[in-house]
């Protein structure tokens, strides 16, 4: 099986606008900042989650609490992989009672991570509303799962993979598309 | 890394790199148990036995909590502990439990060897809370993740084990970890309570308590049982207590932030003084909360009956 | 050619090795009416010619210390089956020990065990009487009368004669009949509870230890009240260097002792223990490099009499335990030949006619059962074996009723081919046939 590069969908430029829309979206939506708090997924959407916590904060003035969020062990296929993937920290330092949790994650596709994330944030408490943010949704979906803000649609095949990189883990921001090729 | 084991029987056969991934992933499930909802369903639909063949309340607590916090159905069977009296061998009861499909077995018996005979016979996952005087590994890990913490690493840290040696599974395992992940390690004790080669694992021995505690960062305190004395290994209590026992006036001959660490439960005024067990030394009450959180780490790195989960390479 | 000649037959081309005699070649063997007839390089006409080019011929191998189970748990072996497994390990006889249910200790038990033999059995058996009555170590035994009903030897093995009052009236009132006390050496004080070697193994394994003085302390008291009364003393399955140290002196100052080893402890030691296996359980334990060394100079230089099995069947539900809860006993009548052969043979250690010495010459001399030799005139009692056969052991195929026994899987060279008692086969390549059949 190879993986070759195929294409990058999203530069650093890119990436930095749909986030920054995202952000002033949010704002929108739920008219202000009160009651927001947001919430990331690791491993990438943690560092996203802070990027638009820090827009938010700077057109708002207002500094939104944050939390990151490791679904390991609310996963539905443990069955069918073979081996334990690391489990990281959950930190969620504050109540989600009443609260609107904006949900953050890097790469949308079958919804089955969002869906364990939901379990897991309502398993803190009863929020009011959880909106979910992506950086990049691929499609494909096996839930009914559907994101209220998208930083950029990206159809792609099966066999193609969705990368979302970040400097502070990769060292550079952006998206990029790499394709399977399975050997014959 | 990848855990690829079906069962933890000690920690003799872990690497550092595997005590290290334990470590890691305790520290990231403790948060559960701070929940509201102390609650997650990775072993939802699974089921845990835990096989007490020696009577035990904290760590039966202890595994019995991990496994509900992570959804599992777990229930106990106790036993005597001779096989011979009770009428079922320790054969039949694991084929039994074959039979009656569980994942995961938790079995603390008195003699050493039983956990890794049921092991052998059958696919769950087996866990050893206790085998005779061999090993505790668990309560070895759990200690290993409360030094962690208040360290952060454990290399050329220096601890002495005090207390009954030869009769310690918790002494055993301990040796093991801190050996395995650099600490420097002594155990002293009267001579009688010292088994024959340990210096082979690694350690210095010391029969006198000043000297061992000297410089040490943590003093690790095993309990001394009241039944030794009348097995003729001690003259009397009152004397153990007079050449080992852990008291404030002994904590002067230690380092100022020295750390004194227990298994449990404890003889008060016996091995450790009231006043040391409560004082600003003790992290005993940490220990016990990072006992839910290893018990829970194990639960989730093993294969927990499915074959097709250890995979080689 | 008959499997089983029915009458003379000659044993052709074997290399006869004769200890006692200092003999070493290639010669024919003629055996008649239970005896040896002739001996040289002939021809005969009319006569079964058996082919044993390549072979070792030597007198029957004697395994003085075996436990036949009979009567009491004939679950775990029988008179039948035990000395069926000594006939496929190549001995001609065994000398049975008496801590079986009753205990052998009076003349009709010893007669049972002697007509059991003859009825059903496939080798000599030579009947161990206990020391004393029950083995429960306060009163002696009718020595004399025993021995009338062919007693070879006495011995309240299991169990240690702790009592050393008993030990001295034991070496005391054997003088009467001249046979020799065989004691398992073991100090219960000291080895109480113990399950394996004291050493570091038992340390990291949590298991508690028998400690090499348990032995060697009671072999002191023993060689001392020996130097006081006389008498004969036998070391049962003498195991450490100390032990080895105390009999040499005792043998230098010319005392009646003599000493056996098993060919487990010389095969393997306490870091075999590996895993809580309880085929690696016995008494004496299994000890520690440095014995196991010590041990075979001691072979070498003839401190050590002779080697014995210790044969201990135990039955599969007894030893599918945990550890601490397993009885102590391996098998051994099936895997003696090849260990021994591989261990101290292959190995440089022994000779073949030395090995000969050990299991053959010495337990008879020993057990006064008279010259091991093949000498035209006497009895047919003969060991063949192939040196050069590599054979590897397979426990479910051992025709014992147990197979308890840590060899399973082993690879040795050196195996039983043919065993003659009396002039009669009773084990050739596989198969038997009873010493009482026509």
């Amino acid at each position: 099986m190879t993986i070759k590069e195929k294409g990058i969908v999203m530069d650093e430029i890119q990436v930095k606008r749909a986030l920054v829309r995202i952000a002033h979206e949010i704002l929108e939506k739920n008219k202000g900042a009160e009651k927001l708090v947001i919430i990331g997924i690791r491993s990438r959407g943690d560092f996203l989650a802070r990027r638009i916590k820090e827009y938010i904060r700077r057109v708002e003035s207002v500094d939104i609490p944050i939390g990151i969020l490791d679904i390991t062990l609310y996963r539905d296929d443990f069955t069918s992989i073979d081996y334990k993937p690391i489990v990281g920290k959950t930190e969620i330092p504050f109540d989600v009672k009443d609260k609107v949790v904006i949900l953050i994650d890097d790469v949308l596709y079958t919804g089955r991570t969002v869906r364990a994330a939901l379990d897991e944030i309502i398993d803190f408490g009863r929020p009011n509303e959880i909106q979910l943010a992506v950086l990049v949704d691929r499609g494909h979906r096996e839930l009914p799962i559907r994101p209220d803000y998208i930083g950029k649609n990206v159809p792609t095949a099966d066999n193609e993979l969705v990368e979302v990189q970040i400097k502070e883990v990769d060292g550079v921001d952006r998206v990029v598309i790499r394709e399977v090729e399975h050997e014959n | 890394m990848k855990i690829k084991r079906k069962d933890l029987l000690g920690i003799e056969e872990l690497s550092k790199e595997e005590i290290e991934t334990i470590l890691e992933t305790s520290g990231s499930l403790k948060e559960i148990s701070e929940r509201a909802i102390r609650k997650v369903p990775y072993l939802r639909g699974k089921t845990v036995v835990n096989l007490f063949f020696e009577p035990s309340t904290r760590t039966l607590a202890s595994f019995s909590l991990a496994e509900k916090r992570l959804s599992a159905d777990s229930f106990n069977l106790s036993s005597s502990s001779s096989s011979v009296l009770k009428g079922e061998t320790l054969l039949d009861t694991a084929r039994n439990l074959e039979a009656m499909r569980i994942d995961f077995v938790v079995v603390r018996h008195s003699l050493p060897g039983a956990p890794h005979f049921i092991a052998d016979r059958l696919e769950a996952s087996v866990i050893n809370a206790g085998d005779g005087t061999h090993e505790h590994p668990t309560q070895a890990l759990l200690d290993l993740l409360s030094l962690k913490e208040k360290f952060g690493t454990l290399e050329g840290k220096k601890v002495v084990i005090v207390g009954d040696i030869v009769n310690s599974r918790v002494a055993r395992s301990n040796i093991w970890g801190l050996t395995k992940m650099g600490a420097d390690v002594t155990v002293c004790g009267p001579p009688t309570l010292m088994p024959y080669g340990i210096e082979e694992m690694g350690v210095e021995v010391s029969f006198e308590l000043r000297k061992a505690i000297e410089g040490r960062d943590v003093i690790y305190v095993l309990r001394i049982q009241k039944e030794r004395q009348m097995g003729g290994m001690l003259p009397s209590i009152r004397e153990y207590i007079e050449l080992y026992g852990i008291t404030p006036e002994r904590l002067k001959d230690a380092k100022e932030d020295v750390i004194i660490m227990h298994p449990g439960p404890i003889n008060r005024g016996i091995e450790l003084d009231p006043r040391v067990a409560d004082g600003k030394h003790s992290i005993i009450l940490g220990q016990v909360t990072n006992g839910v959180a290893v018990r829970m780490a194990i639960l989730y790195l093993l294969s927990g009956g499915q074959s097709g989960e250890v995979s080689e390479a | 050619m008959a499997k089983f000649p029915k009458h003379k037959f000659v044993i052709r081309g074997g290399r006869m090795i004769d200890p006692v005699q200092g003999i070493d070649e290639v010669t024919d063997i003629l055996i008649g009416s239970g005896k040896i007839e002739k001996i040289g390089n002939f021809s005969k006409k009319n006569v079964e010619s058996l082919d044993v080019k390549g072979l070792v011929v030597t007198p029957g191998f004697i395994d003085m210390h075996t436990h036949l189970r009979e009567p009491g748990r004939e679950d775990e072996e029988t008179i039948e089956t035990g000395t069926k497994a000594a006939a496929k390990g190549g001995f001609t006889g065994v000398a049975s020990m008496a801590n079986t249910n009753p205990v052998i200790d009076n003349s009709g038990m010893v007669r049972f065990i002697k007509d059991r033999a003859m009825q059903g059995g496939y080798v000599e058996v030579f009947p161990i009487g206990a020391v004393t009555k029950g083995q429960e170590g306060n009163e002696l035994t009718e020595m004399f009368d025993m021995v009338k009903a062919g007693c070879c030897a006495f011995s309240d093995d299991g169990k240690p004669i702790d009592n050393s009052l008993m030990m001295r009236r034991a070496l005391e009132y054997s003088q009467i009949v001249g046979k020799t006390i065989i004691v398992h050496e073991e100090d219960l004080n000291l080895t109480s509870d113990g399950q394996i070697n004291e050493d570091f193994i038992s340390t990291k394994m949590g298991l508690k230890g028998m400690p090499s003085i348990g032995e060697s302390t009671m072999i002191a008291r023993d060689v001392e009240i020996l130097g006081f009364v006389g008498g004969k003393l036998h070391i049962a399955h003498l195991s450490v260097k100390e032990s080895l140290e105390i009999v040499r002196q005792a043998k230098k100052r010319k005392l009646d002792i003599s000493c056996e080893v098993t060919p487990h402890h010389i095969a393997l030691n306490s870091s075999c223990l590996v895993t809580f296996d309880s085929n690696l359980k016995m008494s004496p334990p299994l000890r520690s490099r440095k014995d196991v060394e010590v041990l075979k100079k001691g072979l070498q230089q003839g401190v050590i009499d002779c080697i014995a099995t210790d044969h201990a069947p135990h039955a599969l539900f007894e030893k599918e335990m945990e550890f601490g809860s397993a009885p102590f006993g391996i098998v051994g009548l099936e895997t003696a030949l090849g260990i021994v052969y591989t261990e101290l043979v292959e190995s440089g250690i022994l000779s073949i006619a030395e090995l000969v010495e050990k299991m053959s010459v010495n337990p008879a001399k020993i057990l006064g059962l008279g010259e091991k030799t093949l000498k035209e005139g006497s009895d047919a009692n003969i060991t063949i074996f192939d040196p050069n056969k590599e054979w590897t052991v397979d426990v479910k195929k051992f025709v014992s009723k147990s197979n308890n026994s840590p060899f399973d899987g082993w690879k040795l060279k050196g195996k039983g081919v043919m065993t003659i008692v009396k002039g009669k086969i009773v084990y050739r390549e596989g198969e038997f046939q009873k010493l009482a059949s026509l």
